[in-house]
């Protein structure tokens, strides 16, 4: 059952929502889809309302997302970015929050480097503040629009077979999607070389494969994850080359998965590296369509943060 | 030269095999008698210590006192005050101050600091190599005519299998352990909590259990090689635990220690803070299994002593995101407390064996006076309330940093009073 | 039905109901010629039955089908940054373009005037109509703001602690209105 209403300051991870919360995020994302599908894609409900986008980490896609997600609910934004800022110039992450807090901005979306930081932000500023990614950890809206882009073509998350392969240790994307995945009642393979694999992987409830062939058995649903080899730096894997001829995803590789299955990635892609240009173009793909419902789902979780209630920040 | 007659408590000292209610006499510094009923002589100073367990001494032989070149943090007065506060007569410094004390002026230096300054007794531990690089011997004969107790390169291993075997070789002329922060410094790399269940879902690099046990391993080979004296720095994994108690079977002379947080919280702790930059420290916050194996081990006697590893760090610098904060956390004021409450209130400890863990052991592991009350002994006495309820506030500490996970728990059990050679010392 | 509220009186039952609203059906018809232009949007939630009432019975007049949209005008409240939490929004569809159509805004109850200012608000970032009117069943008075309805299903003077309940079958499974009273029974 949908609840009525959202009651938190802050989205910070998939991980402290309930079901019922899930649902009611996807579902008011529903009404914003229809909004951007308007001539005039713009409604008046955040009007007044500034949101800083505070992003440490350089990123064109979500931000660009957040950005124009913002504008559409008439909100005023600002946007800080790493170059040329105090934020560069070594300002610690407490003097800024305290800054923040000194312009009474009525949302913060936040994208840094480090776990935690959205939290440790959240807890010294009275505005609701958005993780939009923090390090490894959590990067709740990419689950929600990957949920909601699944919703639209499967109909339903329970029961459903999702396939997660890459670089499962370095990404937010996985942990979110894990999360949102699992309480939404569907079964979960995560997949990738043993060196990018934590130890306890299991311990969130996934299956855990190690050959690309095993991760898709049966998948209704596959999400890519983007490889950086470059950012390994501890060893994990000796070439691009290797990576691709052990998970590359080509549309051969796909005949292990279901009929119907669709292919997902959060971008940005390394083509020829995690993913053949043939599948990423292909017809199971729904990549270009995430990044659509991305605004949807980021409008939806901006108007779901601005209400009022009663708690004091 | 002081004397005193503490009287009506429950005496409890290991070292004479001594648990009961006993009056405990005093004279020029020293214990004098200890006895079932002492009448005062005239004029003397008594001390109420009914209701009250009245021990030697406590010693802490892992704490960072900062002094010389962090004062910010800590110093020798403000730490060896919040050592007395927590019910602690003794401490063992280590060296990874600035500059380094791997050499005799440094030694010097902090010892006469503590003589002037300091609230409780202070043993320097010395550098096993010099600037704590890991390449060549300090001057560790110099260190220990200067009055070091050991040597140590902890804040880092010595990561050079040679230059710990020379070590261990050559501390024998000495006398003194060796004591390794043990850590394979490539198995951590980037990590900052523990390897696990919950870095896992936290996203935060982890260090592998194995960090620790790799070294270990390593090091008891060498010690057996050499026969010399090895002692384990805070101590962290059952794995480490298992081939110490091994060693030890075997004859070789190791010895180890276990700090109270790891004893109490696990890597969950970073979760369930919310990641606060508290519950982190080297080594890390391990797993529940990790934890109840070295509970068992203080039971069973494989772990020789508790010590705190405090860790003082500036407000300032804690305050950031977790991957950037140093590691290390205070110890002093809330080690007898959480030890009374978490260890003997369960029934895991006996408080005889707590105070083998925290005044026997440590004594016996650095060689020290202390550690007991035996009649000519200097009279450094502890006296704790085993059960009053205390709530710690971070912000009444006497030293002078915060950095505490345990602020605001409520615990049964508290330090009432320490004394130095019959002294009592205020704080 | 909420704590508190107590029923006054039945103002309209079933078989009054729908008299009225075949009333305003002609009357709409015959202010508006161009049927084929004509467009009636309910605004969430009891004026979308409101609205399909209406066109059923302008069907069954003059055998023309006229669409009805829905619209949800939570997003255009002027109220929002002071009720609380965020309301459901629970989405609008208009069934075909409204440029140059006659809209005919339908709700169950004219009170203030906020809500068919929010509804003319939204129907204007979808295109430009060539008129808007405005169809209610009961008007109750106490207007915050210069609206008036082109077709008034019956006027009802009220007072501020009363509640005018309408209640259709496919959202109350009962059609009647009833006017209840604020405040504990005796």
């Amino acid at each position: 059952m949908t609840p009525e209403t959202m009651q938190r300051k802050d989205l910070l991870g998939i991980a402290e929502l309930s079901p019922a919360e899930i649902e009611l995020i996807l579902d008011t994302a529903e009404s914003f889809r229809e909004v951007g599908e308007r001539a005039i894609k713009k409604v008046p409900t955040l009007r007044g309302r500034t949101v800083i986008n505070l992003f440490f980490e350089a990123s064109t896609r979500t931000r660009s997302s957040f950005e124009i997600a913002e504008k559409r609910l008439s909100a005023d934004n600002v946007n800080f970015s790493t170059s040329g800022s105090a934020l560069e110039k070594g300002e610690s992450l407490i003097d800024t929050a305290l800054n923040l807090q000194a312009m009474a901005p009525d949302l913060v979306v936040i994208r840094h480097g480090h776990p935690g930081v959205p939290h440790m932000l959240a807890k010294r500023i009275k505005a609701g503040v958005i993780n939009a990614g923090d390090g490894a950890h959590e990067h709740p809206t990419q689950a929600l629009l990957d949920a909601y882009t699944i919703r639209r073509h499967k109909g339903r998350l329970a029961g459903l077979k999702v396939a997660i392969i890459g670089d499962i240790e370095h990404s937010r994307v996985v942990r979110s999607n894990v999360h949102l995945l699992t309480k939404m009642g569907a079964r979960v393979t995560v997949g990738g070389p043993r060196t990018l694999m934590p130890v306890a992987m299991a311990a969130m409830g996934v299956e855990v494969a190690y050959t690309l062939e095993d991760a898709l058995r049966d998948a209704d649903v596959i999400m890519m994850l983007r490889v950086q080899l470059e950012r390994q730096g501890r060893m994990s894997f000796p070439s691009v080359r290797e990576y691709f001829q052990l998970f590359g995803l080509t549309t051969a590789r796909l005949a292990a998965a279901k009929e119907d299955v669709i292919i997902m990635h959060p971008g940005p892609m390394n083509r020829g590296v995690e993913i053949a240009s043939e599948v990423a173009d292909g017809p199971y793909s729904v990549i270009l369509e995430q990044v659509a419902h991305g605004v949807s789902v980021r409008m939806a979780v901006l108007y779901l943060l601005s209400g009022s209630y009663g708690e004091a920040a | 030269m002081a004397r005193l007659l503490i009287r009506g408590g429950r005496v409890i000292d290991p070292s004479q095999d001594l648990d009961g209610s006993f009056d405990v006499l005093i004279e020029d510094g020293c214990v004098a008698k200890i006895d079932g009923r002492i009448e005062p002589a005239k004029g003397a100073e008594t001390f109420d210590a009914s209701g009250l367990v009245v021990a030697p001494g406590l010693i802490d032989i892992h704490v960072h006192l900062r002094e010389p070149g962090q004062e910010y943090k800590e110093t020798v007065r403000t730490g060896t005050m919040a050592a007395a506060a927590g019910g602690f007569t003794a401490v063992a410094c280590m060296a990874n101050t600035e500059p380094v004390n791997d050499n005799r002026s440094i030694t010097e230096h902090i010892l006469l600091e503590a003589r002037r300054h300091g609230y409780a007794r202070v043993y320097p531990i010395g550098a096993v190599s010099k600037g704590l690089e890991g390449q060549e011997l300090a001057e560790i004969g110099e260190m220990v005519r200067a009055g070091a107790k050991a040597v140590s390169d902890d804040g880092k291993p010595v990561m050079n299998a040679e230059l710990m075997r020379r070590a261990l070789l050559y501390a024998q002329h000495f006398g003194i352990p060796v004591i390794q922060h043990a850590e394979d410094l490539n198995l951590t790399g980037p990590g900052v909590m523990h390897e696990g269940e919950w870095s896992t879902r936290l996203g935060l690099p982890g260090i592998p259990g194995a960090a620790e046990d790799v070294m270990v391993a390593r090091d008891l080979i060498l010690t057996e090689d050499t026969r010399g004296r090895y002692h384990v720095a805070h101590l962290s994994t059952a794995r480490s635990l298992e081939m110490v108690r091994r060693a030890r079977a075997e004859g070789i002379a190791a010895t180890c220690e276990a700090a109270p947080h790891h004893l109490i919280l696990t890597d969950e702790e970073v979760a369930r803070s919310g990641f606060s930059t508290n519950a982190k420290m080297k080594p890390p916050l391990r797993s529940e299994r990790d934890r109840a194996a070295l509970v068992n081990g203080l039971a069973d006697g494989t772990i020789d002593c508790i010590a705190s590893d405090h860790a003082p760090h500036h407000a300032d610098e804690k305050d950031v995101q977790f991957n950037l904060a140093p590691f290390g956390i205070l110890g002093l004021e809330t080690t007898l407390s959480l030890c009374l409450d978490r260890l003997v209130r369960p029934g895991i400890l006996s408080l005889r064996r707590l105070v083998e863990l925290l005044s026997t052991g440590p004594a016996r592991v650095l060689n020290l006076p202390g550690g007991t009350l035996k009649p000519g002994s200097p009279a450094d006495v502890t006296v704790f309330h085993p059960d009053e309820e205390v709530t710690i506030r971070a912000a009444a500490f006497r030293s002078r940093s915060r950095n505490t996970p345990f602020d605001g728990w409520k615990l049964r059990g508290r330090p009432v009073a320490t004394f130095l050679e019959g002294r009592r010392i205020e704080v | 039905m909420a704590k508190n509220l107590t029923p006054k009186t039945t103002i309209l039952d079933a078989k009054q109901m729908a008299r009225i609203i075949r009333r305003m059906a002609g009357e709409i018809v015959e202010r508006n010629r161009d049927l084929p232009h004509l467009l009636l949007a309910g605004i969430r939630t009891r004026g979308v039955p409101l609205a399909e009432a209406i066109a059923a019975e302008i069907e069954r007049m003059e055998g023309q089908k006229i669409p009805v949209g829905v619209l949800d005008i939570t997003l255009y409240r002027d109220d929002l940054s002071t009720v609380g939490p965020q309301p459901l929004v629970k989405g609008t569809r208009l069934p075909r373009s409204i440029d140059d159509c006659v809209v005919v805004l339908c709700d169950d109850v004219l009170y203030t005037g906020r809500t068919v200012r929010a509804a003319l608000d939204e129907l204007v970032d979808f295109g430009r109509p060539k008129a808007v009117q405005l169809a209610v069943l009961i008007d109750r008075g106490h207007r915050e703001l210069p609206i008036q309805a082109d077709f008034v299903g019956k006027k009802v003077p009220t007072a501020q602690s009363e509640i005018i309940e309408v209640s259709f079958q496919s959202t109350d499974g009962a059609e009647q209105v009833r006017i209840l009273e604020r405040g504990a029974s005796g």
